[in-house]
């Protein structure tokens, strides 16, 4: 019994391979276009899902809390009071100013992260020497030297032992000697940063000696986190303390496929493929009306009609869902996401190269799936039951 | 058989994408071996964000952004705001450079 239902299914199956290979050119254009478009929309969805995963993985180890200070609505230089109020708080362990800023190389037209190092960072207990460095690290002390991101590197022109010239904030032009490269490896990081140590990043930027950039806070207990926040905005109302989950959920937010531009290409790509279903479902061609038809007249039932169209639908959408996926995949594994990176590059001049190891999400993929085969094949086959209920020979004399 | 040939077709397309994925495991396993030293060096150097995108402060640090974070100071900037396409530059910079402090449009008749 079970056998005869099996061979059933796949005699339908077969005649509807028959029949979409009457229609050829037609049913191969559809899998073309079917297969670009999830092609497009995977390639998104596994470029992301590898950028996402980076930062999350990486970004792991970025400051429990960190507190700025807003004025007039933006950023300002944070007073190191702050950090001694803010250490006198219970569950706070130690709190370290941070100073960093952004320069702009009119000679290259790029903007460099200027990160100062103090000899307190350079001697934590502890620490061990960063693999991640060619060359050697600023040592407690040293003076108008330099270490430098890869892209950093490139746009200059230079490498460990040359010079690397910044105007300061009196217009001086200051020369750092570059010690030290930032490994590939970390250019996700890196690549558009410039470490000097603090005493010199202070004086390069004019700082005061009573401020910093911001203020970065160790609290003992993780959950403690938000209720520290708490304490602090309390005590100090211009303060902004960014937590470290919220650093992450930035990061989640802005490599989610459902989020900023890559959305506008996704749901363009989206709108291109409804276009390609209601097409399908607005209207089958007079061959495919006579073909039902017939097959109604010599006895096959409304049923079977919709199965083999079900098979038809199924059997292209297969095909051109796995091949665009597949296609999608390699395009991130093996070429880079290279179509996609003009769009993510914008106008940054130093982009960095990105190493992705492209995950297969199964929830994206499942969603994928469901926005893309499913609507295809329910618009193969309700025009087709719509012929299929009415009369063989009116749906003849009609085509 | 056209059934034998799809459903070949389908399995082909399935080992291709296994393939792939199996070949990208080095590439995983290496970077997952680095990211420990990765993680050095944010917590080294108390790294917030990725240096993806250099061309304004809330793009090169989006977790740091103002929360206003509206068009920020940077040279040479282009307008991307829809508002900006609706409002008109200010009147000194419709000025020709060196036109002086005397506009055409409020000339003396």
């Amino acid at each position: 019994m079970g056998s005869y239902h099996l061979g059933r299914h796949l005699k339908i199956l077969e005649f509807a391979l028959s029949s979409m290979l009457r229609r050829r050119t037609k049913n191969l254009g559809l899998v073309l276009v079917f297969a670009a478009l999830v092609f497009l929309l995977s390639s998104i969805v596994f470029l992301t899902g590898a950028l996402r995963t980076e930062a999350l993985a990486t970004l792991e180890a970025s400051p429990q809390l960190l507190v700025q200070r807003a004025m007039a609505g933006r950023h300002a230089l944070i007073p190191l009071g702050y950090g001694e109020l803010i250490a006198r708080l219970p569950g706070v362990g130690s709190v370290t100013p941070r100073y960093w800023g952004y320069y702009y190389d009119i000679y290259t037209g790029a903007n460099y992260t200027l990160l100062g190092i103090g000899d307190q960072g350079l001697e934590s207990p502890g620490s061990t020497p960063l693999r991640l460095v060619e060359g050697s690290f600023i040592m407690p002390g040293q003076r108008r030297v330099c270490l430098i991101g890869e892209g950093v590197a490139e746009v200059r022109g230079t490498r460990i032992g040359g010079m690397v010239s910044l105007r300061d904030a009196r217009g001086w032009m200051q020369e750092y000697e570059v010690i030290g490269l930032f490994a590939s490896p970390s250019r996700l990081l890196t690549n558009d940063l410039i470490l000097l140590p603090e005493a010199d990043l202070k004086a390069h930027f004019g700082m005061p000696d009573d401020r910093a950039t911001d203020l970065m806070v160790e609290v003992y207990n993780p959950h403690e986190v938000d209720n520290i926040s708490r304490k602090i905005l309390e005590r100090l109302p211009d303060a902004r303390p960014i937590s470290h989950a919220e650093i992450q959920r930035t990061y989640e937010t802005l490599f989610n496929w459902r989020g900023g531009l890559l959305l506008a290409m996704f749901l363009g790509a989206m709108a291109a493929f409804m276009i390609l279903a209601w097409d399908k479902a607005t209207g089958l061609s007079a061959d495919e009306r006579r073909e039902i038809g017939i097959l109604k007249a010599i006895g096959w039932e409304t049923s079977d009609i919709l199965e083999l169209k079900l098979w038809e639908g199924a059997a292209l959408a297969l095909v051109a869902f796995l091949a665009g996926v597949t296609a999608g995949y390699a395009h991130v594994q093996r070429f880079g996401a290279e179509l996609l990176m003009p769009v993510l590059e914008g106008w940054s001049t130093l982009f960095p190269a990105i190493d992705l190891a492209p995950r297969i999400d199964p929830y994206a993929l499942g969603v994928l799936f469901s926005l893309t085969v499913v609507p295809y094949i329910v618009a193969t086959v309700v025009p087709s039951w719509k012929a299929a209920i009415t009369d063989p020979d009116r749906v003849m004399r009609a085509s | 058989m056209k059934y034998h040939i799809l459903f070949g077709l389908l399995s082909a397309e399935l080992g291709l994408l296994a393939t792939l994925h199996l070949q990208s495991a080095p590439s995983a396993e290496r970077l997952q071996s680095e990211l420990a030293d990765k993680r050095a060096l944010v917590s080294k150097l108390g790294l917030t964000d990725l240096a993806l995108w250099t061309e304004a402060r809330y793009t090169r640090h989006p977790s740091q952004a103002d929360r206003f974070a509206a068009f920020q100071d940077f040279p040479s900037s282009i307008e991307h705001f829809p508002a900006g396409s609706i409002i008109a530059p200010p009147e000194p910079l419709r000025m020709p450079v060196g036109a002086g402090s005397a506009p055409s449009r409020h000339r003396d008749p």
